[in-house]
């Protein structure tokens, strides 16, 4: 969330509750802002939006559920968080989510540091009633100090995201579709070999799943920290870096 | 006319499994097989997984011993890093695995074989079981919940979680041993050494009683397997291999157990999914029958000269004494087994005292040096071996488990048969004899999941089989 100049003054009423939204602000930023929780799972405070995972589906009235985090707020916005139709697509899209990948909690690097793993228990998936895609993935493990298991991939484009718009190394890409989709590194080389990767990590930290991890890390051991992005971003976009001694 | 009976499922072991016994023209059983019907294929579904995640992965073979496969699959990775493992690391290993060996024994004495031993083998079935026991013998039950519990409050207090716990990493342990953990060991020590003294006692006064299973529960040769110490004591997770013949002479010592292929074999079976094992040098052909070993608690303490910690020694100088310097009998797993749980809490006692336990340095770091590592450790029923073979990432492009139980499938099989030969009566399959035939495969404690890698409970059938092939009988309990 880049920082917001003058006083909020779009009216907006989120689960009956009148607030005041800044101009061009997204229904999951004012959310997050008056303390009403909306779950998310490819949004990244200080990346671009995605808008691909569909956890933080809101009813605004209109004839479709929207995107929280990829809708602006408009003056009279009536916005419903949850309801039991939206928990139930929730639920469902996690469902989905682990029919379509290998997601083994038991034995993952990321387990107790997940995303996916915080959304099942969250909506209570206790059962997958989709049939499992059982897609054979292959694990990436061409880096020295990093491993990308895309059996665990969600696709929430996190890592290419934050390798373009904060690295600026541009590693990642989404190749293929459908099914097919999967995270590539350069045109499709192993991780290794890309020269473009600075070995920077942040696309490790970033993952919410177990997909990207340190390499050598056994069940369990990974830990991610997104919260590093914000971080990153705000202190570029407020020049923290910048001595600014000569300037004064 | 020939004859098979089938017990299915066989009861109060770990897993699942099918008994049947083929009777001979004459009538008498000719041939007794065991045989696994579940699938887990783990060396297979591991393949392209990295070497790291094997530890926590190959737990999950099993929910009795995950301790043991998380030890044997870490000393795996620590030969594929070629990394030696801090002395702390070490010590804590060998705490983890002495709690894992503790618990799974209390499980199967109490809770799977006393019913039989302390209640008797032709007891009313509907109470030969753990509950029957906590009715009769109160105070005995609730010392085998109690030595359990401590075994798991042990593993807990390692690995922080009773059942699949995430310390043990291939270079070393996740954490630090801390004096709080200690503390909660030390507290019941005295109460485990009490309620393990009194379970030899007591199993040394009933064990007069069984003076017919001792001798057709897998009385026979064979050659003992396990880790022992260059110096011939009892040993559980360093050391090598120890292979010692029916007589006690020395077949092989200090095997390392990186070339474990040059001497055992491995026979797939057409009707199991436990490959058998076996001794590669007794072999010339496709039996693999002459190359039968036993692992185990009663192949250790066969192997061992001494178990190096006094309560212990006391129990198998006197065991000796009974049953000479190599038992023979498997019916003496139990006692072997009980043997080992005292020893388990005398060396977890020593352990607390070790300053070398506390110390910070848990793990060694290190990238693929090597592209095969095997690592062993005595799991409760016998020597486990993890073998990874992987590529220039450390991917596994290759996996071999040797389980206990599998080690002793061949001895499981001759056991049966001597077990048929000695109760089975006619084309009948009576109570008493079916438990014995049960019992005896118990003797050995099988965990059937883990030695096929297979999944879920196991119930168990025997069926009776006529040499024409028809069966005679069957009966299946679920
Ligand atoms: S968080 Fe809004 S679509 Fe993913």
């Amino acid at each position: 969330m880049s920082p917001r100049n003058g006083r909020p003054n779009v009216p907006v009423t989120i689960d009956g509750q009148d607030v005041k939204a800044f101009e061009g602000e997204s229904i999951l930023e004012l959310a997050r802002r008056v303390g009403v929780p909306i779950p998310t799972l490819c949004h990244l405070e200080g990346l671009s939006i995605h808008g691909g995972c569909r956890l933080c589906l809101v009813d605004t009235g209109d004839h479709k559920l929207k995107p929280a985090c990829a809708t602006e707020v408009t003056a009279e916005l009536d916005v419903t968080t949850t309801n039991a139709e939206i928990r139930e697509h929730r639920r469902r899209i996690v469902e989905l989510l682990f029919a379509e990948g290998n997601h083994i909690c038991a034995f993952c690097v990321s387990s107790g540091s997940c995303e996916l793993q915080d959304l099942a228990t969250e909506h209570h998936v206790d059962h997958i009633h989709y049939e499992l895609g059982y897609e054979r993935h292959d694990v990436d493990a061409s880096h020295p100090k990093y491993v990308l298991d895309r059996d665990r991939c969600v696709l929430c484009t996190r890592c290419v995201r934050v390798c373009d718009e904060v690295e600026g190394a541009h590693v990642w890409d989404v190749a293929m579709r459908g099914n097919e989709a999967r995270i590539v590194a350069g045109m499709d080389i192993p991780w290794g070999e890309s020269s473009a990767c600075t070995w920077c990590g942040k696309c490790v930290v970033v993952c919410p799943t177990g997909a990207l991890s340190f390499k050598g890390r056994a069940t369990g051991e990974m830990r991610h920290d997104p919260e590093l992005v914000a971080f990153l971003a705000r202190a570029r976009d407020e020049g923290e870096w910048i001595d600014r001694r000569a300037e004064a | 006319m020939h004859d098979i009976h089938t017990i299915d499922p066989v009861t109060r072991i770990e897993g699942h499994a099918k008994i049947t016994l083929h009777l001979g023209d004459d009538g008498e059983v000719a041939d007794a097989r065991f045989h696994v019907t579940e699938f887990r294929g783990f060396e297979e579904f591991c393949k392209g997984r990295p070497v790291a995640e094997m530890p926590g992965l190959t737990a999950r073979t099993c929910g009795i011993c995950p301790v043991s496969h998380l030890i044997a699959a870490s000393k795996a990775g620590d030969a594929i890093y070629a990394v030696t493992p801090p002395p702390a690391a070490i010590r804590q290993r060998r705490l983890l695995n002495l709690g894992q060996i503790l618990q799974s024994h209390s499980l199967s004495f109490f809770h799977l074989s006393a019913p039989d031993l302390l209640l008797g083998m032709d007891h009313d079935p509907a109470t030969r079981n753990v509950f029957g026991l906590m009715q009769a013998e109160p105070e005995i039950a609730r010392r085998g919940i109690r030595l359990r519990q401590f075994g798991q409050e042990v593993i807990a207090a390692v690995a922080g979680q009773r059942i699949h716990g995430s310390l043990v990493v291939p270079g070393g342990v996740a954490r630090q041993f801390t004096t709080e953990m200690r503390d909660r060991i030390v507290a019941d020590l005295d109460e485990m050494m009490g309620a393990a003294t009194a379970t030899l006692e007591l199993l040394v006064s009933v064990e007069d009683r069984f003076e017919r299973e001792l001798h057709s529960f897998g009385e026979f040769d064979s050659i003992y397997v396990g880790h022992c110490l260059p110096d011939g004591t009892w040993e559980h997770i360093d050391g090598k291999l120890r292979i010692m013949a029916a007589d006690g002479s020395m077949l092989v010592d200090q095997l390392d157990p990186h070339d474990y292929r040059e001497v055992f074999g491995e026979a797939g079976k057409t009707d199991s999914y436990l490959k058998s094992p076996y001794y590669r040098p007794y072999v010339d052909g496709d039996d693999p029958r002459p190359g039968m070993y036993r692992v185990g608690p009663l192949a250790r303490i066969n192997l061992a000269e001494r178990f190096g910690t006094p309560v212990a020694d006391e129990g198998l100088a006197a065991f000796r004494e009974r049953y000479g310097r190599i038992a023979r009998s498997s019916f003496l797993y139990h006692h072997a087994r009980v043997l080992e749980v005292i020893a388990c809490v005398e060396r977890i006692a020593a352990l607390m005292e070790d300053p070398v336990l506390f110390e910070e340095k848990v793990r060694s770091q290190a990238g693929i040096n090597a592209l095969r590592g095997v690592g062993a450790s005595e799991a409760p029923r016998g020597t486990l071996i993890h073998d990874y073979e992987v590529d220039g990432n450390g991917l596994i492009t290759a996996m071999n488990l040797i389980i206990a139980t599998g080690q002793n499938d061949l001895a499981v099989n001759r056991t049966i048969l001597d077990i048929a030969r000695e109760f089975v009566d006619g084309p009948q399959l009576t109570d008493g004899m079916l438990n014995r035939i049960e019992a005896g495969v118990r003797a050995y404690d099988p965990c059937l999941s883990c030695s096929t890698h297979a999944v879920g409970q196991m119930p168990m059938a025997v069926s009776l089989i006529a040499p024409d092939g028809e069966t005679l009988a069957e009966v299946r309990r679920d």
